[in-house]
Formats: structure tokens, sequence, C-alpha cells
């Protein structure tokens, strides 16, 4: 038990500051020395990413069909005649949903005939587009006002249609900013605040998925994902390493989860992120890139760039020269291979979709024309007002609000629920701050990494770490036996502090005649440093300290015990 | 009783001259008679039937839905009927049963109306001939006529004519009186060409005012499900209930006004009339011209203003016409893969070989010939220098109309096809692009500009076939177009078909009286 708990110490001591942008350390350091070195080398090539993700918009219901989304539903029970591509069937939106406006007829006038043309409509689902429109916003985005349609051609067996309906020419929202930051300096503690563009943000139809029965040499189709709205976003070539890249996704995976349009889940394929990789020397074109596909989580999107861009630096060094291809991570030997099926070069023949009017968003209820009702169209000032608190303004906040350093408000934010749990501990506690944080960035962070929990998985709750805060506040603990019976409450959830503080009465000893018993018994057994500290050593003082709370199995008053030493030994 | 115009029918049925059933049964035993014409590619019987006695029930408890309750109505196979066959005309969808209807058909059975079967064309509507289609060619009932036979002495099995195409068995349908009201498609020219030469009415609405849903499409942009009857009052009163908005076609528009029928006495008084010069294109045959001239004098007799305009990117309608129908037929059929449905090659050594060898077998030489050029005018290095432009001359013919009818045009007056029906023999001695380039020259324009355009079955020719001519109209104008198409209906006497024994049936008797001699005689 007690060799456990010593283990268990170590490793919390090692990964207490542990957090996402740090689990890649590994790389980072590969990287950040092959920075320095490009630095002062402008021959040394390093490496360039830009990356494509898509984002699947929370939504009740497919882009344009009543179908519902849902994960893990049966194969093939949430497919319309339209996801199925039956023919003669068109996108549109369900009939039970309120998102349609028609076209809208305007009569203009002309010196004799009236002409009408249409000035509105929207046929997909409305959710979608405000998803898009508030994620493009959120990401400092230009909205058009007008966006298109256009379809793109392939044949794949889950792509029932022969094309992907997406914007090619004109996407809802461009030309925008994610910043992000990853921590830099020595100590890896200082938050260095990085900006990558965002190209632009597209609505776009899923497709199905495949799944290939390699015994039975057959593919099987799910269309239960076909036609699931998605947003791709583009984000420019603006990142360097593996780490660059995992911070700006999980920070937009943050902005998207605190919106609500994208639950953001890499495993289920939420998202998903392509990754277009390449390597150059600084001041020099770009060299020529390979996408790497197949990443289902953000550490392994990091450890796939920066293999990529070894993989890259090697052929470039040895004289050879990049192949364009796309590539799969596999994520069991942590490298990527070419894929055998996207070779050659693929032309999507993109087409306008002729089925869809253009997508028409409105600035503010004023620009709405006349007989368009406002809740029936999408307006960006009503969708602006309507932002919640982004991850950034949030860190701002807790720096503010608790006086925290700017690293520990990177961890409360990117660590799923640990802000609200720590929010929650302050609420009940009269402690300060930089205390608790200390106890929910390390204590607490570190068992959960250990034993792989997420913050709502944790056996101790906010309130019962509060009550043993409290009680160390209190004095009735040292703040070494508070660490032993938050490793107790650990064990046996449910058992309050106290509790465990009577059972193993750990409670500090502050019974002054028995501190004293303690204390005698002490100076008697060690004449040689009672001689020492009469002669003007104080410092073994300290020794005998520990041998008292070694009595005392750490629970004795120190400020008592210093007392009664001193007097003994003067 | 055949012969009569569904108004008429529906009038017999309220006065109990006939039931839904006896029309019915009368329809399908036509439908037995003219098997040789080759007009329906799913007959639909037992429905039928079904459908008539649910009429009848309705028309004796005195609950008829209106004026379509118990009429007999086919369908061209490119609209998807529930449970019912729907092939386009190709291997591709041989035995294919759609789970769901077209809006129009469904509108039309909410009316009651009774649905017969669905009808041959050209391969997904691809053909101005109806000559090209899996399930062989469709025979213009003029052919059997005895005005045809006594004026050429044509032998009844190699000289037959063809309907045009692609919605020829629909206006087979109508013209061989086995239906009062068929839907085709029109994307070109595909309702009122066939309409023309088999001389029924026929019209194709303004883009957008009835919805496509449920049509297997050709050219999206400018596919419009179109409407053909004997009659100009009939059109209107299908017209009146397959319009407006249709929540399942983002496209549609809503109705301008409701349409149930039409006037008796339009003023055309006052009236503008737009010849288009660039109409007088080679190859128009001397009858058609002059059924042209006559029916502008008629106007102008009346007291409308006949005038000359001019259409001048028309001339490029056609190539454009090419270029963007084959792109968005590349990409139509794309999804046709063998996978949902439809035909699945027997090759299956892998995915691609699946695909390439299903869309072989299941294709035909045109189909697959559109979806290489289609395909070829997408590549990203070609997309600019033929989609692009296409798109752009598109918008110069649509501005050509725009212009005339701003100008204070009404309508337009034109020929609807070069010459009467062609020998199928003859027909065939061109390719289908030659052919679909030839015959939708006057019907196209309309296409591209979404414009509604109706035929109205003007005369005979000498060689005893019909010959019509088109009225183009404004955007949704589409009453004020029918109702001058009506004029003109009043006035030229055209022929019904029963007025000639048909020969197929009872030779001897060939050559009876003409009801009224046309002048193209």
């Amino acid at each position: 038990m007690a060799a456990s708990c010593m283990a268990a110490s170590e490793l919390l001591h090692n990964i207490k500051l542990i957090h996402f942008v740090r689990r890649t350390s590994s790389s980072r350091l590969h990287f950040s020395s092959q920075l320095l070195q490009a630095q002062r080398d402008p021959q040394q090539l390093v490496g360039v990413v830009g990356l494509e993700i898509h984002a699947q918009i929370s939504s009740n219901t497919k882009l344009f069909s009543g179908s519902s989304v849902q994960f893990l539903a049966p194969p093939n029970s949430l497919v319309s005649f339209f996801d199925a591509s039956l023919p003669g069937t068109l996108p549109v939106s369900d009939i039970i949903t309120v998102s349609i406006i028609s076209w809208k007829l305007v009569k203009c006038s002309t010196s004799r005939s009236d002409v009408y043309f249409p000035i509105c409509l929207k046929v997909l689902n409305r959710r979608c587009v405000e998803a898009a429109v508030m994620t493009g916003l959120a990401l400092n985005c230009t909205i058009n006002r007008r966006s298109l349609f256009d379809r793109k051609h392939y044949f794949y067996a889950d792509l029932p249609a022969g094309y992907q309906i997406t914007q090619q020419r004109r996407p809802v929202a461009v030309d925008g900013m994610l910043t992000y930051s990853v921590l830099g300096g020595k100590k890896r503690n200082q938050v260095i605040r990085k900006n990558v563009h965002i190209k632009q943000i597209q609505l776009e139809q899923d497709s199905g998925k495949s799944l290939h029965d390699d015994v039975h040499s057959q593919t099987l189709i799910d269309l239960n994902r076909a036609g699931v709205g998605l947003m791709e976003l583009v984000m420019e070539p603006d990142m360097s390493c593996g780490e660059e890249a995992a911070a700006a996704v999980r920070e937009l995976q943050l902005i998207l989860q605190a919106l609500g349009t994208c639950q953001g889940n890499m495993s289920e394929g939420q998202l998903r992120v392509d990754a277009n990789v390449s390597v150059h020397k600084p001041g020099e074109p770009l060299g020529i890139r390979t996408e790497v596909k197949n990443i289902n989580s953000i550490r392994y999107l990091a450890r796939a760039i920066d293999f990529e861009i070894q993989r890259q630096t090697d052929v470039v060094q040895r004289g050879g020269t990049v192949q364009n291809e796309t590539r799969a991570y596999d994520s069991k030997s942590g490298e990527t291979v070419a894929m055998r099926d996207k070779e050659g070069l693929q032309d999507y023949r993109f087409m306008p979709e002729p089925n869809l009017p253009p997508l028409i968003v409105f600035e503010d209820n004023a620009s709405l024309p006349a007989g368009i009702d406002a809740c029936q169209a999408v307006v960006v000032q009503t969708i602006k007002e309507g932002l919640p608190e982004l991850p950034s303004i949030k860190r701002d906040r807790l720096v503010q609000l608790y006086g925290i350093l700017p690293e520990h408000s990177f961890t409360l934010v990117n660590e799923d629920g640990l802000m609200e749990y720590f929010e929650e501990v302050m609420k009940s506690t009269k402690r300060e701050p930089r205390k608790v944080i200390g106890w929910v960035t390390n204590e607490l962070l570190g068992l959960l990494k250990q034993q792989e929990l997420s913050v709502s998985q944790s056996p101790v709750v906010p309130a019962a770490l509060a009550e043993l805060l409290e009680l160390q506040e209190a004095g009735h603990i040292s703040s070494s036996v508070s660490k032993q019976v938050f490793q107790e409450m650990w064990r046996s959830p449910g058992r309050t502090a106290a509790q465990i503080i009577r059972e193993q009465d750990l409670g500090l000893v502050s019974d002054a005649a028995e501190l004293h018993r303690i204390c005698q018994k002490v100076v008697d057994s060690h004449p040689e440093e009672v001689c020492a500290i009469r002669s003007g050593n104080k410092k073994v003082l300290n020794k005998l300290m520990g041998l008292v709370q070694k009595e005392t199995k750490g629970r004795a008053d120190p400020v008592l015990v210093r007392e009664i030493l001193e007097e003994k030994t003067s | 009783m055949l012969g009569l115009t569904l108004k008429e029918v529906s009038v017999a049925f309220r006065e109990g001259k006939i039931s839904p059933t006896e029309l019915c049964k009368k329809c399908l035993n036509r439908i037995k008679k003219t098997q040789h014409l080759n007009a329906y590619i799913t007959v639909t019987e037992e429905l039928s039937l079904k459908l008539a006695q649910q009429s009848e029930a309705r028309l004796r408890q005195g609950v008829s839905r209106g004026p379509l309750d118990g009429i007999p109505f086919a369908v061209k196979d490119n609209f998807c009927t529930k449970n019912i066959r729907t092939t386009c005309a190709s291997k591709m969808l041989k035995g294919y049963s759609p789970p769901y209807n077209a809006t129009v058909v469904q509108k039309l059975l909410d009316q009651g109306a009774v649905l017969m079967g669905k009808t041959n064309m050209d391969e997904f509507a691809m053909g101005a001939g109806s000559t090209d289609g899996a399930f062989g060619p469709v025979r213009n009932p003029w052919s059997y006529a005895a005005s045809y036979r006594t004026q050429t002495g044509a032998a009844p099995d190699s000289d037959w004519v063809i309907t045009g195409g692609s919605s020829g068995g629909s206006a087979a349908a109508v013209a061989s009186l086995t239906s009062y009201l068929a839907l085709g498609s029109d994307t070109g020219g595909s309702t009122r060409n066939p309409g023309a030469l088999c001389g029924v009415v026929a019209l194709k609405p303004t883009y957008g005012l009835v919805s496509r849903h449920g049509l297997i499409p050709l050219v999206n942009s400018m596919d419009v499900p179109g409407i053909m009857t004997r009659s100009v009052n009939d059109a209107a009163i299908a017209l009146g209930v397959l319009q407006g908005i249709d929540v399942r076609d983002s496209t549609t528009v809503p109705a301008p006004s409701a349409l149930t029928e039409l006037p008796e006495d339009f003023d055309v008084r006052n009236l503008r009339v737009g010849i288009p010069k660039e109409y007088h294109a080679p190859g128009l045959s001397e009858e058609t011209l002059a059924q042209w001239s006559r029916v502008a004098d008629l106007f102008e007799r009346a007291g409308a203003r006949v005038e000359q305009v001019s259409l001048p990117h028309t001339q490029y309608s056609i190539v454009c016409y090419h270029v963007l129908c084959h792109a968005e037929v590349a990409s139509n059929m794309a999804r046709f893969d063998g996978l949902e449905y439809g035909h699945r090659s027997e090759m299956e050594s892998s995915t691609e070989v699946m695909y390439a060898s299903t869309r072989h077998e299941g294709f035909n030489d045109v189909v697959r010939g559109r979806i290489l050029s289609g395909n070829y005018f997408l590549l990203k290095q070609n997309y600019q220098h033929y989609f692009v432009k296409a798109q752009k001359v598109r918008r110069l013919i649509t501005e050509d109309f725009r212009q005339i009818f701003n100008s204070g045009i009404d309508v337009l007056l034109t020929p609807t096809t070069l010459t009467d029906a062609a020998r199928y023999h003859d027909f065939t001695q061109e390719d289908n692009r030659t052919r679909s380039a030839q015959e939708d020259v006057f019907t196209q324009p309309a296409n591209m500009a979404g414009l509604p355009a109706v035929t109205v079955p003007t005369a005979l020719s000498q060689r005893g076939l019909p010959i019509g001519l088109q009225l183009i109209g404004p955007a949704l104008e589409d009453k004020k177009l029918l109702c001058v198409a009506q004029w003109v209906e009043q006035r030229v006497g055209f022929p019904s078909i029963s007025d000639f024994h048909n020969s197929q049936e009872s030779r001897n008797e060939a050559g009876v009286s003409r009801r009224e001699q046309t002048s193209a005689v």
C-alpha cells in the first residue's frame, strides 16, 4: 500500500502540470529545438501546416432533409428518400420543420409588364445555417449575405448521389482568425498567443459510412450519416508543428462546444481533421504538400503532423522529392502511410447546384424585406447578440476574478468541466483561489489523468474537496495530512473528510500535555542533537521537529511543537 | 365519347351519360387496340379500374372532387409513381418501383383522376423522336389515320411516322384517345415537340410554377412538367390543379392567380403579337410557314398588333443548351451506380468495375455520350470555356426575351417544329444529337429563359399530319398565354383524329369526310 502510494505520488508529481498542450511534449521538444535551429540557420527545413476541419453541426435533423441525426442508431434507420438519392428527389427542408421560407416574389413594375423575381429563400435546415453563421462570427469571419451551393462529384459507395452538395464558389463565411495559445519559455509556463487565418467556413453534406468486411470481401453501407450538415473550416498554413495544430484544434473545439454548434468529439467523428503538411526553408516558396487523414484524436493529430514533417525533412535531405499524395495516420505505428485508393488527380467537376437558390442571410431586422418574418430568416445581428462567453474571455475572467496565473486559466478552461469544478469548490470554501487552484490542477487533475477519468467522473465531488480544504484552513489537519485524506477520499467515495480524519485519527494533536510528553521523549533520546542546539546550532531543531512529526504521523501542531522544543533545549 | 375533351367528359359524368368505370374500360380497351403505337410502357389496368370505381362512388354520392374526378390520365415514365414501375425507358431503371408519387401525380390522384399507365419516351428524356428508349420507338397515331394513309399511300407497317419526343408516349396517348390528359416533361421542347407532331395541345408552364419533385431530372434548371390535352381549356384546368408552391421543390413559386377555366371570349384587340424574325430558320417547311402566316393574319384581322421582333441570341441557344444539358446530365446520372436501386451488373470484381459495367450496361449510347461530354465540360480546365460561357449566353438569351416583353409585346408567335412528323426510317438516318439540335430549335429558347410556352395544333399538312404553332409568353403569364392559345384554337378548326376512321382498324373505310379541311391543303 505504501509502495503504491509512493508510486502514485511520484507520478502525480510528474504529471501535475500536464494538460492537453503539454501532452505532446515528446514532439514539442523535438520541434522547438528544430525551430531554434531554423532561426539560427535559414537553410534548415521547417514544417508548414494547414488544416481542413469537418465539424458535424449539432442539429436534430439533416441539412436538406427531415431525417433525424443520431450517433449509433441502427444502420440505415435515419434515411429519407432524398438521403438515399432516390431519383426525382430534391434537396429541401422537411415539411414539418418551420424553417422554410419560400420564394418571395417581389413585384417590380417596369414600363408595361410586371416582373417577378425571387429575393429570398431558405429551404435548408435553418439551424445549420445559424450554426455556421454563429461559428463564423466567433471566428471573426466575414459573413457572406449571399452564399451559393455547388455539387462536388466523385464516385464513392457511401456517397449515393455521386456528388456532395457543398459551397465551393461562395461559402457562408470567409476570412476569419482563430487565436490560440501554446505554452513556451524555459519552464513552459509562458502563455504565447498565436493566430491562424480561417480561409472559409462552408456548409456541406456529410457522406454515409462504408464498413469493409474483408472476410466476405464486401462493403456494407450505412446512410444514417448521409446528408448530415457539416461545416468545413479551412485553416491556412500558418502553423509550423503538431503542437501548434493541436492547440489550434483544441481551441476551436472549445469554441464550437461553447457555441453548441458542434459537439466536437473526434472519436465519434463529429470533428474530423485533415492536415496539409509540407516543409520548406524559411523565405522560400512552400514545398509540395501531403494531406494526412484518418486522425481521430488531438494527440494523434500532433503526432501525425510531427511524423510527417520529419518524414518529409528526411526525404528532402536525402535529395528526394515529396509526392503530392494523401496519407493515412496509423496510430499503432505512429506513422503516416500513402493511401492506395486516393492515387491520381481527382477532378471534382464542380457545378452550381441547380435545385437550390442562393442562401440569403440578413444583417439585422431592419434589413429584412417586407413580408419576411424575422423568426423565419437568419439575422446576423440577432446571432451576434446571442453569442455565449468564448473560451478566451472565460480565461481572462478567471485570471481577473480569482487572481490566478494565465497558465492555470488555460488548464481550467481546456480540461472539460474543470473550470466548473473549480468554481464550485470556490463557492464553498474561504481558502484563497491560488491555494485551491493548486489542489484542482495538481491533486485532482493528476489522479484523473492517471486513471484516465474525466472531471465529471471524479470520485471526489467539489463540495467534498471544499470541506477538506475548510478543515485544513481551520487548522484541524496539517497540509500533509490533508493530501493523505484526499487520497483516502478518492479511494472510498462517499466518505467525508471529517469521517476519514476521525476514523483514522488524523486530527491535529494540539494537546499540550501530550505534545510535552512526546517532545520530552525525543529530547531524552537525542542528547547529541540537544547539545548541538545548546551550543548555538539552531538548525538541528528542525531534525527534532521532524522526529516529533514522525512520532505523531504528521499530526502534531508544528507551531506548538517548535515552542515546546525550544523551551526544552534552551 | 373517347374523342371528347375532359371538360365534356366531366359534364357527361354529371349528366350520367357515362360512368367513370365504363369510360375507364373503354380507354383500357382502346389501349389494347392501339398497342402497336407502343405509347405505354406500363398499363396500370387493375389500379385504373380501382380508381375509376372509387371515382364512380364519389360521383354517385354527389361528392365529386372536381373537373378531373374520373378522368383517365397518363404519365410519362420519368415521373415517380408509388409502387408502380418507373423506368425512364432505360435498362438502368427496368423494374424500379419508387416508394413515392411525384407531386404532380399526387395532385392529379388527389383530384380523383384515374391513372391509366406510364408512357414511353426517349431514354431519360434524351431525344426528340421517342425513338431512343429501351422499350422501342413510339408510333404516331396519325400514321394510321385515314388522312395520312390516303394522302401518301403509305404502307401501314413500314411508313409510320414518329411522335417526336421525348414525351412521345404521352402525346400518342392523348392523340390516340386512350387518355384525356397526359403529363410530359419539357426541358428543350420535349412536351411541345411531340404535342405538335401528334396534334394535341402541349403546355410548358413557367419554370417553377409546377413542382419537379418526383420528376427524374434531365436538366434541373430547365425541366418543367408539361401538360398535354385535347383542348387549351383542358390544359388550363390541369394547370390550375398542378401549379403552386411545393415545399419539396425549393425552386417552385406561388401561383400568381387561381386558374380554373378560361373565358370563352378573349379579346385580342390591342394585343401585341411578336413574330421573331430569327425563327425563319433554315429547314422550315413551306406548310409550317404558311400556317404561321395564316395565324398571324388571323390576329391582325382581329385587331391585334402583329410586329416583327428580334431575339438576336436565339441562334446560340442550341449549342449553349447542349453544354448546360450535358453538364447537368453528367451530374444527375452520377447516382445511378447500381448500389441503392436499379440495374446492377454481374461484374463485381471491385466496386469500380461494378460501377463501370453497371453504367455501361444500364445506359444507352445517347445517355453515355452526354455523360462523357458533360464531364468534359465540367473539368477544371474546361469549366470556364464551356459551362460559364454557356451560362453567360443563357443570360443573354433570357435578356432578349425580357427586353421584348418589356417593350410591350404580350406574346410571341412561332412555329413549334420545322416540319410535320418524319417517317421513322428517315428520322433515324441521323443520330440523336443531330436530331435533338434540329428538332428543338424553336422550343428550346423558352426553356433557357424559363418562360411559359404552348403549342396549339392548327392544321393537317398535305401528308395528313398535324402542324402546330407555338405561343411564348412572359414568366408567370401562363393564364394569359392560354387565353391567347384558346383564341387561336377556336379559329383554326383543327380536326379531331376521331373524325378519321382508323385505317388500322377498318382500312376499307378510309377517306371519309374531313370536318374542316384546313388551309394547309
